[in-house]
């Protein structure tokens, strides 16, 4: 077992070996440009990304016309809220989206308010899903878009999909959600899900980094987003650039992959990850953050109360794992998803977050366990906090000097 | 961003991590920080009659600087008088710990229990408590 083990699969994976031999061909003998329709350097850079379409399409349900390549899911997104924005503004300028997005989706969506558009911001329950009724009641005439993500990438939980797709039609608006979190590692089908524009990228889903797609319905209805970049009129004419072939080529290869392995993959991983929830939750004063009866198979977000998430992650040394604690970034504010699902701050600095993944084994996990309850039990024969719990002082009531 | 070897030292190697009795006249406890903020600190200290620093405990909730500061803290005040202590710099702590920008509050919050300690045994003693320059955050 090499260490450190690496349990952040929700920041980025491991590139298939697979996929890296797909790609490599297209970096030097298929160097050809996709649109190069007149000789053969460019028809064997269109079959790549034909066939990588195709793979792609189908791991979501999809026709290949509607997919779209950008360059991750950042692009993807920005394409989809400011481009259906632009494209839908004479019927509305209302969009709907919730608190727990990430911030590719949260930024586009103040862009768009600059640019006069309205926007409402859904909270979420404490179990991390939007309230239905909630989103039911802001709907109005206005409303052109309502972006909910698939997954969410700090604790996993997986949004009521078909049933925001039913309250977005019936009100007549389309209903975009980025799953950059859950294709690849959940069955996601763009018609049974009732999805019309879907962003996700390749680097979640064991492909290369650079590289995703946003998916664009292209019958009942017909979407269309106004290009955000303006040139070669490349993929429909929705985003312009020479095609990133080797990557293009990566990602379907990905998308094969995840098709072909998906349903073993969740089923081992859900395995594992509970097993390794089970017993760190043995632990006193840890909790689980988020619904986990609608959670993605390979993710748990745990918060050990006492001991602070960046602190205990420099004990975890062999694990490379992420926290929602404040100390990770210049900002000292804690994760927002946790804030938002209710979580006091000082649960949400004492967060952490797993994500396993294809590479993670039966022995990491074990020795994940261990490292963790280790380190846990370190950093509380170290903090205060623990030692006042334990002799019954009611943290709460304490005046704290806020710095 | 990489700790410093002086960082991890401490903070894998703890120094004088504990409890002293809060309620003896000769012990003066300091509790500065805040759970929301992320970092508490509790640094403790005992003074003999000659106002000399005999043991320093801390406990410290925190990322991995913060508990290296206070560790340090405990080091640096064993032996000094507390007229002495009063005069430690949350720079000082900075530089023996090669602290980056974002970590400097940790150094300020060490700084802050010290004084909090120190002042809390002269109230109890009958000194009056001295002023303590706030807010470097």
């Amino acid at each position: 077992m090499d260490l450190p083990i690496y349990l952040d699969n929700n920041a980025t994976t491991p590139m298939d070996p697979r996929v890296l031999d797909a790609m490599l061909p297209y970096f030097n003998a298929k160097f050809g440009n996709a649109a190069s329709r007149n000789h053969a350097f460019g028809w064997a850079a269109e079959e790549g990304v034909d066939y990588a379409r195709e793979q792609v399409a189908k791991l979501i349900g999809a026709n290949e016309k509607e997919i779209i390549f950008t360059s991750g899911a950042t692009e993807s997104d920005n394409l989809a809220i400011k481009g259906v924005f632009e494209m839908y503004k004479d019927k509305g300028n209302h969009i709907i989206t919730c608190v727990t997005e990430h911030k590719a989706v949260l930024d586009a969506c103040k862009h768009v308010e600059k640019l006069g558009g309205e926007v409402t911001y859904l909270g979420v329950k404490s179990d991390g899903l939007i309230d239905l009724a909630e989103l039911e009641a802001a709907m109005t005439e206005k409303t052109i878009l309502v972006a909910i993500m698939y997954g969410n990438n700090e604790i996993g939980v997986i949004q009521p999909i078909r049933e925001i797709a039913a309250i977005t039609h019936k009100h007549g608006a389309l209903f975009m959600t980025d799953a950059t979190q859950a294709v690849g590692k959940i069955p996601v089908d763009v018609n049974a899900d009732g999805i019309d524009l879907m962003a996700f990228t390749g680097h979640k889903m064991y492909g290369p980094k650079g590289v995703g797609a946003l998916y664009v319905r292209r019958k009942n209805p017909r979407v269309k987003v106004t290009a955000q970049m303006d040139g070669g009129g490349h993929e429909r004419g929705m985003r312009s650039g020479t095609l990133n072939v080797p990557g293009i080529v990566g990602l379907g290869k990905a998308a094969e992959l995840c098709r072909l392995e998906m349903d073993e993959e969740a089923k081992r991983l859900s395995k594992l990850r509970d097993k390794l929830q089970a017993e760190l939750t043995v632990l006193e004063e840890s909790y689980v953050n988020g619904n986990t009866d609608h959670r993605l198979p390979h993710v748990a977000n745990i918060s050990f109360k006492y001991v602070e998430g960046e602190g205990l992650m420099m004990a975890m040394k062999d694990l490379a794992v992420s926290s929602g604690s404040a100390c990770t970034s210049a900002s000292l504010e804690p994760s927002y998803v946790l804030k938002s699902l209710g979580l006091s701050d000082d649960l949400a600095h004492s967060s952490i977050r797993f994500g396993l993944g294809r590479f993670t084994t039966d022995e990491e996990v074990d020795f994940a366990i261990e490292q963790t309850k280790k380190a846990v039990n370190h950093l509380r024969d170290l903090s205060p906090l623990w030692e006042m719990f334990k002799e019954g002082i009611d943290l709460d009531k304490i005046e704290w000097a806020e710095h | 961003m990489a700790y410093s070897e002086k960082v991890i030292d401490h903070y894998t190697h703890p120094r004088n991590v504990g409890t002293l009795d809060k309620s003896s006249t000769k012990v003066g406890t300091g509790l500065v920080g805040a759970p929301e903020c992320g970092d508490v600190m509790r640094l403790q200290i005992e003074v003999d009659e000659n106002h000399m620093i005999t043991d320093a405990k801390f406990k410290t909730f925190g990322c991995g600087s913060a508990i290296a500061s206070s560790s340090l803290a405990t080091e640096w005040l064993k032996g000094k008088s507390i007229d002495d202590a009063m005069k430690i710099d949350n720079m000082d702590i900075v530089e023996e710990l090669a602290l980056p920008p974002v970590k400097i509050h940790c150094s300020v919050l060490a700084e802050d229990a010290i004084k909090a300690a120190i002042n809390d045994y002269r109230v109890k003693n009958g000194l009056e408590a001295l002023e303590v320059a706030k807010s470097h955050h």
